[in-house]
């Protein structure tokens, strides 16, 4: 059995977590759902509409906010209890922040990042991606089971998750969370208020990432973003390092966007970057390195030299 | 407050990856190396809490000889001593491993704080930081964005998806995994270098014993899914051809 371990915040499900339920239901075998949280009824609902064996529901109040400690103490004695082969979560930041633990303490395998399965011989194989992305490696989870898995954001679709031709069954679980145990302790969630910028609405983006070099070249983008008519927008290291305003940034952490034309300039394709714009209509991609990630998602590529292309590129336009 | 910074060597990023002969691992043996990303902005930020607070900042690597390199450049940057847990198998390891050798290298020093990067370039699990707590009975926090330290314990800004974030408060000892573009860098000065050269790096023997929890069957490039239209020839060639694509075919510009 496969124990898929859903997510919400704030009283809504996170689209994920149906992700994580279609590789469960792909990956074969009786599934399992559980939900965490404190008064989370409307959402089982919402969840038993999945083909799934049943819905468990872990309702404490000392899991209403998301702590790590909070989220291990429930889920090392749902494990327990229920024996699942196989524990799969979406590999989103709250996923990041506690399945290590859980495994350290259930002495269990944890496989991050996973974006395909395979069945190899009786035994499940996980393609995950290594060196950002531009290499996969295929691994097998070692030690008893169960065997924890996290599910790259968008590797499967959430709208492939099999709906059931009845809804399962919903069963409430009574797990006691220690509250004074947990160490955390968090405030409100809340966004930066100097968000000034909304790319969503954007037709086109011109998107530069550290092939650009350095600051100085931000004008070869902006001219280009300009005999366009496009804005401008970048990949995370060149927010970081000040170039470019927080708010002009592309990806999970980011903005997330789908214009008619992204075109990505020295940008690799890492994949915190392309669950930002892969929903882009045409996507261009200019990269010296023809190996580069970006390529796997490009409708239209050119491997060079961007300090040579644009320019040509600019000219042509401006025609 | 003693702070421990735990920093990775990894292939630099324009080395071009090849495969070894059991096709499990790279052939690094002529590769560059150089810090991974994040694990310099947990540098920078341990270094800049012992500014505001005193104390001393230990910087700790697992894996071969060659790790001293980053750890030079580390306490070249003001780092005031390191540890290198010295093994070759460290270099491909699993988290869990690569964990447990740290927890075992650095459990009796006794940290305040121990930092280290969201994720690891090369093995990319986002694992190791937060194993390493659970290891050391520390709690946690992830992809942190600001620290505020006092002697009641930390107060940390952790980033959440699409642009939201939230405030922790967790007691000391702790660790943070640091996200990029938590701070800005500063780099080695030659003063930096010269000193570097009399500070210790204490050589220690992976003592750890956790069982391996993932195995590598093969690593390989991976197969283009769509599909894409390569535009060749020269620069200007291929610049024309686009914006001309770009026009008629995806009529995406005017
Ligand atoms: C939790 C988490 C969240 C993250 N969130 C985000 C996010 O929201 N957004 C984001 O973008 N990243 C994010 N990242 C970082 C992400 O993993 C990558 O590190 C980042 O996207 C890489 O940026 P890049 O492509 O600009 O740089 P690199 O990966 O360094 O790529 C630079 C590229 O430029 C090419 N190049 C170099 N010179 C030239 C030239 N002259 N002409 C043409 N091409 C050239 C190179 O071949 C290379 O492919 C996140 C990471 C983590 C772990
Ligand atoms: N071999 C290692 N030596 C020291 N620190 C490491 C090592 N491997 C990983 N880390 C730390 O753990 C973080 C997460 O790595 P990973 O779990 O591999 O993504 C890195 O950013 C480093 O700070």
């Amino acid at each position: 059995m496969i124990l898929v371990i859903a997510e919400q915040r704030e009283g809504k499900l996170n689209r994920a977590s149906w992700e994580a339920m279609a590789a469960a239901q792909q990956a074969g075998g009786p599934v399992k759902v559980a939900l965490l949280g404190s008064g989370d009824e409307p959402l089982a609902a919402e969840l038993a509409a999945a083909e799934a064996a049943e819905v468990i529901v872990v309702d404490a109040a000392a899991l209403g906010e998301y702590t790590a400690d909070g989220q291990v103490a429930a889920l090392a004695i749902l494990i327990e209890q229920e024996q699942p082969g196989h524990v799969f979560f979406a590999h989103t930041y709250q996923t990041r922040d506690f399945a290590p633990v859980l495994a350290t303490r259930l002495g269990r395998s944890l496989i991050t990042d996973v974006t395909a399965i395979r069945q190899e011989s009786g035994a499940m194989v996980f393609v995950r991606p290594v060196f950002q992305g531009k290499l996969n490696a295929d691994v097998t989870a070692e030690g008893p089971a169960p065997h924890l898995v996290t599910i790259q954001i968008g590797a499967y679709r959430g709208d492939a998750a099999v709906r059931g031709a009845s809804p399962a069954a919903i069963r409430k679980v009574e797990i006691a969370v220690d509250a004074a145990a947990v160490r955390q302790k968090p405030e409100a969630p809340f966004k930066e208020a100097k968000q000034a910028v909304d790319l969503s609405q954007a037709e086109r983006i011109v998107a530069i990432g550290r092939g650009i070099k350095g600051q100085e070249h931000l004008k070869l983008a902006e001219d280009l973003a300009k005999a366009m008519g496009a804005e401008i927008a970048a990949s995370r290291p060149i927010c970081d390092s000040g170039w470019l305003p927080m708010d002009r940034q592309i990806g999970s952490s980011g903005q997330t966007v789908a214009p008619k034309l992204y075109v990505a300039l020295g940008i690799s394709g890492a994949i915190q970057h392309l669950v930002g714009m892969k929903g882009s209509k045409t996507i261009v991609a200019i990269n010296k390195d023809p190996e580069a990630p970006i390529f796997e998602i490009a409708d239209f590529g050119i491997a060079g030299d961007l300090f040579e292309v644009v320019p040509a590129m600019i000219a042509e336009l401006n025609k | 407050m003693k702070i421990a910074v735990c920093i990775k060597q990894v292939v630099t990023r324009e080395w071009q990856l090849r495969v070894n002969e059991p096709k499990t691992w790279i052939r690094d043996q002529d590769a560059s190396f150089e810090l991974n990303e994040p694990d310099a902005y947990a540098l920078e930020e341990a270094l800049r809490q012992k500014e505001k607070h005193g104390g001393e900042v230990v910087v700790v690597s697992a894996g071969p000889a060659r790790a001293t390199q980053v750890l030079r450049e580390a306490l070249a940057r003001g780092a005031d001593r390191a540890i290198h847990v010295e093994s070759d198998t460290l270099a491909a390891a699993d988290a869990l491993v690569i964990a447990d050798a740290l927890a075992c290298a650095i459990r009796e020093e006794k940290f305040d704080l121990v930092l280290t990067g969201l994720q690891s370039d090369d093995q990319g699990f986002g694992q190791v930081g937060v194993v390493l707590a659970e290891k050391l009975g520390m709690p946690s926090a992830s992809i942190i964005m600001e620290v505020q330290a006092s002697e009641s314990g930390l107060r940390v800004k952790r980033e959440l998806e699409a642009g939201w974030f939230q405030w922790i408060s967790l007691p000391l000892p702790a660790l943070l995994t640091i996200q990029s573009g938590i701070n800005q860098l500063r780099y080695a000065t030659l003063k930096g270098i010269m000193a570097a050269k009399k500070k210790e790096i204490r050589k220690v023997t992976a003592s750890g014993s956790a069982a391996p929890a993932q195995k590598i069957l093969r690593v390989y490039f991976p197969e283009k899914g769509k599909k894409t239209q390569m535009i060749p020839g020269s620069a200007t060639e291929a610049a024309k051809a686009l914006v001309q694509k770009l026009r008629d075919e995806a009529r995406v510009i005017a």
